[in-house]
């Protein structure tokens, strides 16, 4: 059973080799004349001002907590969804009440205006 | 030739099988960036590179070539380490995904049973590469540029994850070659018809998910110069821009394989039957896939690019809910045994 998964874990260490490969190559053949100005950050031109990290919208977390919250939906929904075939119409109802509940929430943040972005 | 396959040790064999995937793939992103700009340069009617090769057809190569002599910038202000890890977290899951990918009846390097699960958290991984590519940046305009897209991605792969409940739910099982094989009979059993609105949504959070075009806020060339790899440059650079091309092709061969029924020949089998021996196989895959790829291009040179607050309602307002009520008309139909496509 585990045999299967060798060559994925192959394929993930060739993936990287892949890609740092072709940043070595650049490293390498590349001709590196670093400067003040070349290596400051871009800022169309302009001096570069202040710190880059900056205060950012709230929302953005905001759609990260939600994004947690569906996302774990998703993944209780998983084995629900393979196995719906044998469990008839008692394991459609309990997704239902369990969909219901989600839907609940989702309607709150909608109504809260969690989701407004203009 | 097969005893000389056999005698090899088992790890040389599947470096082998995967060099079969990973080359042509290669292959196929580099003249993917060709197709892109002749496309949609005859699209507005220009007639796109033509002087590298006849054709222009040697583009990318040279594409390639100069990239790869072109200096690697790392800013000073930058996280040098997660600078340059970045470009392999974008690269790396959207080459890894393809060990679970059926091309043909049994013609797959990792047949695991978890493949769908697989495949969604490979995807899942590349926000990270964007995230960590603006905050190690220190630059503003990446900094909102990896915000924009991270606030999007994430968005989007909740939309296609529902969907991909709802290809779970039709096909009853997470494996791609038997989600394939649940879809054998004619075109109309494929699982675009059943599942239309979700098909329609995969593809398009798919077109989000990879920050394409009309999605493509977090680049948005005349608005935050390139968002995320704004201070990227050279091979660093190349890196993302193969990894945003295979996640393009990866869509384009997921889409394929969830909803219009993988390496299955639309054509019924009494028409081709002696007639040609192109019945079902790997050439109705790719077509499927060539299909999707060049709508990737064409709603490139169609749509305007949607507004930031536009996106986020298309994907939590409009996709989420769509998705939550066609899982549980699925799941109904699916119950019920609704003929022709469950009735068995």
């Amino acid at each position: 059973m585990l045999d299967n998964y060798l060559p994925i874990l192959i394929f993930m260490i060739i993936g990287l080799l892949v890609g740092g490969g072709a940043m070595v190559a650049g490293f390498v053949l590349g001709e590196r004349r670093p400067d003040h100005q070349k290596n400051s950050p871009y800022e169309c031109g302009f001096e570069a001002f202040e710190t880059a990290r900056l205060k950012f919208d709230v929302r953005y977390y905001l759609v990260a907590i939600l994004f947690i919250i569906f996302d774990l939906e998703i993944a209780f929904l998983f084995p629900w969804a393979v196995a719906l075939d044998g469990l008839g119409m008692v394991g459609f109802l309990a997704m239902v009440i369990f969909l219901a509940i989600l839907v609940v929430g989702f309607v709150y943040e909608w109504k809260k205006g969690a989701l407004e972005w203009e | 030739m097969i005893e000389l396959w056999n005698s090899l040790p088992e790890v040389i064999r599947i470096l082998l099988k995967i060099v079969v995937i990973l080359a042509p793939l290669m292959g196929l992103v580099a003249y993917y960036t060709l197709a892109e700009r002749k496309i949609i340069g005859y699209m507005q009617i220009r007639i796109g590179p033509n002087r590298v090769g006849p054709r222009g057809l040697l583009q990318p190569i040279a594409d390639a070539v100069k990239l790869m002599f072109k200096e690697i910038i790392l800013p000073t202000r930058a996280d040098k380490t997660l600078f340059i890890i970045a470009p392999l977290l974008t690269l790396a899951p959207a080459l890894a995904a393809w060990a679970v990918f059926p091309f043909d009846e049994n013609l797959v390097l990792a047949d695991i049973n978890a493949g769908l699960l697989y495949i969604l958290a490979l995807t899942s991984l590349g926000v990270y590469g964007v995230i960590i590519a603006g905050w190690a940046s220190n630059s503003k305009y990446a900094l909102l540029g990896a915000l924009r897209s991270g606030a999007q991605i994430v968005a989007y792969e909740i939309a296609m994850g529902f969907a991909l409940v709802g290809v779970l739910v039709a096909a009853g099982s997470l494996n791609l070659g038997d989600i394939v094989r649940a879809q054998s009979g004619n075109v109309f059993t494929w699982f675009w018809l059943p599942l239309l609105p979700l098909f329609l949504i995969y593809f398009i959070s798919g077109l989000a998910e990879t920050n394409r075009a009309p999605f493509d806020v977090a680049e948005g060339e005349s608005e935050i110069v390139a968002g995320f790899h704004v201070e990227y440059s050279g091979m660093t650079f190349a890196v993302f821009f193969l990894g945003e091309y295979a996640n393009m092709i990866l869509i384009s061969a997921l889409s394929a394989t969830l909803f219009l029924g993988g390496w299955l020949s639309p054509l019924p089998a009494a028409w081709v039957e002696g007639v040609f021996p192109l019945d079902s196989g790997f050439h109705w895959l790719l077509l499927k896939t060539f299909f999707f790829m060049f709508l990737f291009l064409w709603f490139r040179a169609t749509f305007p690019r949607y507004r930031y607050d536009q996106i986020m309602r298309l994907g939590w307002k409009v996709f989420i809910p769509i998705t939550i009520v066609w899982i549980l008309v699925v799941g109904l139909a699916v119950v019920y045994k609704l003929p022709p496509w469950w009735s068995a």
